[in-house]
């Protein structure tokens, strides 16, 4: 094993940040639907670099953190829908129901509300140890999916709730990117940063040296919660609609399997992961909608898209288990430090 | 009599997460993977059982055990054998990528909707006891657990490779050492997980006549849930969890304000998170102080 070279975290998230630019650039000329693509794409580049804050840093996993994207995006869509539609579709106290603020505001507020909830969540969860941990996350990730799925007065329970601005647009998406990249960047760079990943090495020598495992976890876990808040907003301003099945286990699948493949141990890992399961899902989303070949059109049956994201899960975790980049980081070459 | 009634609702329920859970349990007693595939060796046993609809009842139900076993044992050995090295959550996760692998097979052949069968429809009527009315399928989930965990502990006692696994479960390296065939104990544990799995799909197909892709999942979740409360890697535990997560499922349904049943299971998966903060390690599992 090979030891880990001294890097710049910051020079790597710019490092990301510009080839972004660049996809974006390219993407501003692409038709509307793959534009469509790349922006989602962009919006999981927010998810899964707030994801690997705390799973990459802590290597920790956490099966909840949709749940967050869930809060910030339900939360957002409360603030900005019409207040008639609000009126017809659910059942709020008058005051929230008047109530209709621009996404630039609400944003932000649901950002923060989902920050609460995470710290709540986290002073209760970091206090577990082993397998335990990922048990609860995913204890959350339910309980968070049956009360969205019946809530109706607030959720829209089974209906899906329809009538967000849509304004999250590909250049919104990519802003955000690099906003979620260098937060995660910056955190990386802290001492505090570096305590966690300590302890994702040996809980019990970063413990012996006076590091608080427990302190450092919830930390990265409300900040990688407000990144991945961040991102659930962008994705339900994206889509124009909620409903509690977007964010359950099918989301939660995708954004693991990105950082898993990407590897998730490395910012550059979680941009490669979002980077090729978007361009497999693409090309089989285009296979399944039928592809021309001599006149006739052949359409794959639907699940062929998850079938071979499952597929190169699998090969990833049994050929390269740290993922597509392992430890390695994106950076200028002949220029580490140490 | 409401009571008591309530009782018998909660022991069946139970013994049908217990099965569950048995199959989960006995998977990570010996290799430390928490299975989220079980659910799809549930929900394919419940597509044999529609595919193989009109022959007699008898041989839906063995094609359905010998074709799930089948599948467990195929995932083994295609998924994890060799990962056997990684740790628990690496399994958890490529464990997720087989079912969500087996998941979407099942709809990209048979489709994405709810398609009904008639198996077992005759076990739906109650029989009267005293004031009470049980349904002839639930009696007969109790008293198929009931079996089928005699017949585990008397496997697990009598058979030379049940002893074996005994002692895979207490220490794997040891038991190696002293000359336990590793892939040998590991391929019979996904058969019988896969026995018990075919069993659940046999009650859930009979109770709901429906099967669906994603039938699986509410049930592993379940499990899973039931075989951590237990104490993972303790079989006794892990029955003990599913009797007990029906009991708690039950009475919330059953004692729950109106307005809040819908939240049943937000409320099971709350005191599980309870549970997990009083006792992370489980009932049945004395806390092993970490070795460094």
């Amino acid at each position: 094993m090979q030891a880990p070279v001294a890097h710049n975290p910051l020079r790597t998230a710019l490092l990301l940040a510009l080839i972004l630019l660049a996809v974006a650039a390219i993407a501003n000329f692409f038709p509307p639907a793959l534009q469509r693509t790349v922006t989602q794409a962009m919006i999981m580049v927010v998810v899964v670099t707030g994801l690997y804050t705390f799973c990459g840093n802590s290597g920790v996993f956490s099966f909840g953190h949709v749940a967050f994207m869930a809060i910030g995006g339900y939360t957002s869509a409360i603030l900005t829908i019409l207040p008639g539609k609000k009126e017809v579709a659910l059942d709020l106290p008058l005051w929230l129901e008047q109530l209709q603020l621009p996404v630039s505001v609400a944003g932000p507020i649901a950002v923060l509300f989902a920050g609460l909830i995470a710290l709540l969540v986290g002073l209760v969860f970091m206090r577990l140890r082993g397998i335990a941990l990922p048990m609860a996350t995913f204890a959350m990730l339910v309980i968070v999916y049956v009360v969205a799925l019946n809530w109706q007065a607030v959720t829209g329970g089974r209906q899906a709730l329809v009538g967000l601005p849509r304004t999250t647009g590909l250049w919104t998406a990519f802003g955000f990117a690099v906003v979620a990249l260098v937060v995660a960047a910056l955190y990386d760079r802290t001492r505090r940063g570096l305590a966690l990943r300590c302890s994702r090495e040996s809980e019990v020598a970063a413990a012996a040296t006076g590091i608080d495992v427990e302190r450092e976890r919830l930390l990265a876990f409300v900040v990688s919660a407000m990144i991945v808040a961040a991102g659930g907003v962008l994705f339900a301003h994206f889509l124009g609609t909620m409903t509690a099945n977007t964010f359950y286990l099918d989301l939660t699948f995708v954004t693991l399997t990105m950082l898993v493949v990407g590897g998730m141990r490395s910012l550059t890992g979680a941009c490669a992961g979002v980077a090729l399961v978007s361009i497999v899902s693409e090309v089989f989303r285009s296979v399944e909608r039928g592809v021309s070949l001599g006149g006739t059109t052949i359409a794959a049956p639907p699940g062929l898209q998850e079938i071979v994201l499952a597929l190169i899960l699998l090969v990833i975790l049994l050929m390269r288990p740290h993922g597509l980049t392992g430890d390695w980081e994106l950076t200028l070459p002949g220029r580490s430090k140490r | 009599m409401i009571v008591i009634q309530n009782l018998i609702d909660a022991i069946s329920l139970g013994s049908v997460y217990a099965l569950a859970a048995l199959g989960i349990g006995l998977i990570f007693s010996i290799m430390r993977l928490i299975n989220f595939a079980h659910g799809e060796l549930i929900m394919v046993g419940g597509f044999v059982i529609y595919a193989m609809a009109g022959n007699p009842m008898i041989v839906m139900a063995l094609t359905a055990i010998i074709v799930v076993t089948i599948l467990a044992l195929g995932m083994e050995r295609i998924a994890f054998r060799p990962l056997r090295k990684a740790s628990p959550p690496t399994l958890l996760i490529a464990s997720f990528a087989v079912s969500y692998l087996v998941q979407h097979s099942i709809l990209m052949t048979f489709g994405s909707r709810p398609m009904g069968v008639d198996f077992l429809s005759g076990l739906g009527e109650s029989i009267e006891f005293a004031g009470l009315r049980v349904p002839l399928l639930q009696c007969i989930a109790i008293v198929v657990t009931v079996a089928l965990m005699v017949g585990l502990v008397v496997f697990f006692r009598a058979s030379r490779i049940g002893v074996q696994m005994r002692a895979a479960a207490e220490d794997f390296t040891m038991a190696r050492l002293l000359g336990v065939k590793a892939d040998r104990v590991i391929a019979v544990a996904f058969a019988l997980s896969g026995i018990l799995a075919s069993f659940v799909s046999l009650y859930l197909v009979a109770q709901t006549g429906t099967v669906s892709y994603k039938m699986g999942v509410n049930m592993v979740l379940i499990a899973f849930v039931a075989s951590v409360i237990g104490g993972m890697g303790s079989l006794t535990g892990a029955a003990l969890g599913g009797f007990l997560v029906g009991i708690v499922s039950v009475s919330l349904q059953a004692y729950l304000p109106e307005e809040l049943r819908p939240y049943r299971d937000a409320f099971v998966f709350l005191l599980f998170i309870a549970f997990l903060l009083w006792r992370p390690q489980g009932l049945l599992v004395r806390r092993a102080s970490e070795r460094v």
